[in-house]
């Protein structure tokens, strides 16, 4: 019955055939791995629950101190033992502001002009990779780069600002070029490429259909684009926008280096002020006492919240408008 | 567990069945298939399928699209369980042993009932990995000059060998589609199955290499059993010694109408459907 | 159909658009590639910056010597134990986070389906962590490590940095691993093979090229991480001791040099920086070497 040369007995041709035998091996590795597998995968999620539970349980102390107070207090003072979270929202939430109106529009337009066919594809992908490598840019090397060069060149301007417009209150103070308008914008540069890949990647996902039949009902290109596919993909977008703004209001150490560290909250955006991150990453290491460190801690829960609120909206809009 | 000569299922009062015996008596039927009914999840797909399929034969089963062929063909070795969640009632059994039995080693039965897909399906590494690959992962412990031998026959017995020996190290995604099916073919081969299933295995292939392989079916019944679902009924009438058309009617589950040896069916069914379907006149 | 309805509403072909309409046009399409421009000024920016900056001062010697105290002539000096602290922090890093991540991908790609709330919560919960500010994540790391092994050491570095990486390997990871089409893992069920021999034989290694861009991508990202180092690994003037006692990192020493009160340092802080960078971009474009770009879908 068998092609092969040497007959076979017939025990071994029913060995064969049997397929009830019991492989210990295959047994053991496959159930084994689908074990492992699982329980890494719940590792992740266990991570996340593990983190919230470290970061909260390292704050609690501090929350039972302060208590809410802590988040309207202005003042900071070490030597005195007073501490306030107030000046740190401000900057934090000042500076992702600046963020995100500066990035917003200037992403979009990436993401338009890399997904549109403007220019043929050989230019669009190069462009869409160099605004990506951004991102690759680490944090320190842009606020090197910030203290040395960005600031003094946009001083001119700041100055200009005040004096043009220093009855408004935005610009009502001399600037120094280490304050919140130039955190801000430094910012901007750094989760632009957040909101022009992800824009990117939305109005690709937009149907052709969407497309063809505006411009095949007479619509030029740009009408096509602020009528029909912005609106189609805008639950993708606004999910962009987010992700940018929970990276805007973690990111450390590029605002630090030029916010001007100072634990005051201004109107002017010419001021210098600080922000949660900053001073969490000034003062950390060589916080002692009893409430510094706590304060601190406290500092890092807030924004722990913040940035999961925004990221959890963000993921949300993303993950339902590219269906996965 | 349990020893090789197992005692297959027997009734009170019977001598009891060696497994053995069942083998190397070739009227006993490779598989049968007994008052099968197959849903997928809760859905119904066929219902009470009687079939045997014989040793050394080529059955076919044919069919208009939907009838429930490939269902069965693939409810042989198990292989929809991958995707989904799945029911039967009745029975299959190779070589008498109930494969949807509690201690079936699934594994081993998807060795012993190879399976040959629609479209050719080679793994992305050489040709020659592609083939030791089934025996690699039986745990089976062949030398060197074991495996080249076992390629060799491999692809001898899928008329591949002559096109392929001086390139056994390359990529098999480098093959025509002809090529990597009757590679795909050799895989199945190295495993030593006793039965072959093939799954329209010509209908993404062009004329000449479709006609290759059903060249090969004809040469490989020697040696195997072989099942093959097709939707071109001139290939099941060139190709197969037994004919099982299938059809369905409006609750869309499917029904095995009729099964006799080919001539029979294509020059003289005894069911009206069967007649109309390979007269042309529908599906 | 007659003439006369018709005529009075029959636009020539060739009659161009309303000024509003045209003008409108082009200057968006003006305006979008402005900015587009814009945005790229910074990068070319800062990159000439670094390398004018930091090249030049680029030597043997700074490479393979320690720091040397402020004012001091004559002496050699460098950052080599900075670059070593960060292939060792990074290093130790990857070792976590290679294995549990390419595991929990795994998971999400090869389960997924049949699974799929379960797969779906932690599919969410990596996409969050992915997310967490890297200080965050250092505070976390402090509160794990530091504050229970009492100190701040390479290994509480090694662990902020992993946990970072973490997500990054599994989210690249499950995607590359889903690219490999299903009729391969039929091949290899057809032939007898199991869900582990099926698993590893044929879909991670025909996945290998795009696991591994995502670790090098994780690992370009945590190169150049500041934040969670300041209070984990610290930092130090000497060779990395260990994994229990603080150790330095370029993207610290880069910070500490910046924001010094010595013109000396201030110059070596470009020329870290300009090694960092090149450390980054080699990285990145072995990543992008090793498969075939993914921006090409469109």
């Amino acid at each position: 019955m068998t092609s092969h040369p040497e007959s076979k007995s017939t025990s071994e041709i029913a060995n064969e055939a049997d397929i009830k035998v019991f492989d210990t091996t295959g047994y053991i590795l496959e159930n084994g791995f689908t074990v492992l597998v699982k329980i890494f995968g719940l590792g992740m999620l266990a991570l996340l629950l593990f983190m919230i539970v470290v970061v909260a349980y390292q704050a609690f102390p501090a929350i039972q101190t302060f208590g809410i107070p802590f988040l309207f207090n202005t003042e900071w003072n070490v030597g005195s033992d007073e501490f306030g979270a107030a000046p740190f929202i401000y900057g934090t939430l000042v500076s992702s502001a600046i963020a995100i109106s500066i990035a917003t529009p200037v992403g979009i337009a990436i993401g338009i002009t890399t997904s549109e066919n403007f220019v043929p594809k050989n230019v669009r992908i190069p462009i869409a990779y160099t605004i990506e490598l951004i991102a690759a840019i680490p944090s320190v090397i842009i606020g090197l780069w910030g203290i040395f060069t960005f600031v003094p060149a946009i001083l001119p301007f700041q100055i200009w600002l005040n004096k043009t417009f220093g009855w408004f209150p935005l610009f009502g103070t001399e600037s120094v070029g280490f304050n919140v308008l130039t955190a801000g914008i430094l910012l901007a540069i750094m989760i632009l490429p957040t909101v022009a890949s992800i824009s990117r990647d939305v109005l690709v996902a937009v149907p052709p259909e969407f497309r063809s039949a505006s411009m095949g009902l007479g619509a030029t290109r740009w009408e096509t684009i602020f009528r029909v596919i912005l609106p189609a993909a805008s639950p993708g977008i606004i999910g962009a926008i987010l992700l940018a703004l929970g990276r805007a209001l973690g990111e450390t150490m590029a605002v630090t280096m030029v916010i001007g560290n100072s634990p005051t909250i201004s109107a002017s955006l010419l001021d210098p002020g600080y922000s949660i991150p900053a001073v969490i990453a000034n003062e950390f290491a060589e916080a002692a006492g009893a409430l510094h460190p706590g304060a601190l801690l406290y500092l890092g829960l807030i924004l722990f919240g913040l940035t999961l609120v925004v990221n959890i909206g963000a993921v949300l809009l993303v993950q339902i408008f590219t269906k996965d | 567990m349990q020893n090789p000569n197992n005692p297959s299922k027997s009734n009170a009062g019977e001598t009891v069945i060696q497994l053995s015996d069942l083998v190397t008596d070739i009227s006993v039927p490779a598989i049968q298939v007994k008052d099968l009914s197959f849903y997928y999840g809760t859905l119904k797909v066929l219902q009470g399928v009687n079939l045997d399929f014989r040793q050394n034969q080529v059955t076919a089963m044919i069919g208009p699209s939907g009838c429930g062929k490939s269902t069965l063909l693939k409810a042989l070795n198990r292989i929809g369980e991958l995707e989904s969640k799945i029911k039967i009632d009745g029975k299959v059994e190779f070589f008498g042993q109930d494969i949807y039995g509690s201690n079936v080693n699934i594994n081993r039965l998807r060795s012993q009932i190879g399976m040959v897909f629609q479209k050719p399906n080679p793994f992305p590494t050489s040709i020659y990995d592609n083939i030791v690959y089934g025996v690699r992962i039986s745990g089976q412990s062949k030398s060197r000059e074991e495996l080249d031998e076992t390629v060799e026959t491999a692809l001898k017995g899928s008329a591949l060998w002559n096109e392929v020996k001086d390139k056994l190290k390359k990529s098999a995604l480098g093959l025509s589609g002809g090529q990597q099916q009757r590679l795909c073919i050799a895989r199945s081969l190295a495993v030593r199955p006793k039965v072959l299933l093939m799954d329209e295995p010509c209908s993404a292939l062009d004329p000449i290499s479709t006609l290759k392989i059903e060249e090969l079916i004809q040469e490989l019944r020697n040696t195997l059993t072989i099942v093959i679902v097709t939707h071109n009924m001139q290939q099941a009438s060139r190709v197969s010694d037994y004919t099982a058309f299938f059809n369905t009617d409006e609750s869309r589950i499917g029904k095995m109408v009729e099964y006799n040896q080919t001539a029979k069916i294509f020059t003289n069914a005894s069911n009206s459907a069967t007649r109309d379907y390979v007269a042309g006149l529908f599906g | 159909m007659s003439d006369q309805t018709q005529g009075s509403e029959l636009i020539e072909l060739t009659q161009p658009l309303p000024g509003i309409r045209a003008n409108f046009s082009k200057a968006m399409t003006v305006l979008a590639f402005a900015l587009t421009g814009l945005a790229l000024v910074p990068l070319g920016a800062v990159l000439f910056e670094i390398f004018f900056k930091g090249l030049p001062y680029l030597t043997l010697e700074v490479l393979t010597s320690l720091p040397a105290a402020v004012g001091e002539q004559d002496v050699r000096n460098g950052f080599a134990n900075a670059i070593l602290g960060t292939l060792l922090m990074v290093g130790v890093a990857s070792l976590g986070a290679i294995p549990f991540g390419v595991m929990a991908g795994i998971y999400l790609s090869e389960f997924g389906k049949e699974q799929p709330k379960t797969a779906g919560y932690i599919r969410f919960a990596t996409r969050i962590l992915s997310s967490v500010p890297s200080i965050v994540v250092g505070v976390f790391a402090y509160g794990v490590i530091v504050a229970r092994i009492g100190g701040f050491s390479a290994l509480a570095g090694a662990f902020a940095l992993g946990t970072i990486m973490l997500p990054i390997v599994t989210l690249t990871s499950e995607e590359a691993l889903k690219l490999i089409p299903t009729s391969v893992r039929q091949a290899s069920a057809a032939l007898g093979g199991n869900r582990f021999q099926t698993t590893f034989r044929i879909v991670v290694s025909a996945a290998l090229p795009g696991i591994t861009t995502g670790v090098l991508l994780a690992v370009a990202r945590v190169s150049g991480e500041t934040a969670p180092l300041l209070f984990t690994a610290l930092s130090s003037q000497d060779w990395p001791q260990g994994l229990l006692t603080p150790a330095p990192s370029l993207a610290v020493l880069i910070y500490q040099y910046s924001t010094s009160a010595f013109p000396e340092q201030n110059r070596l802080a470009w020329t870290a920086a300009s090694v960092l960078l090149i450390l980054v971009i080699i990285v990145n474009v072995a990543s992008r070497l090793v498969t075939r770009d993914r921006l090409s879908a469109r």
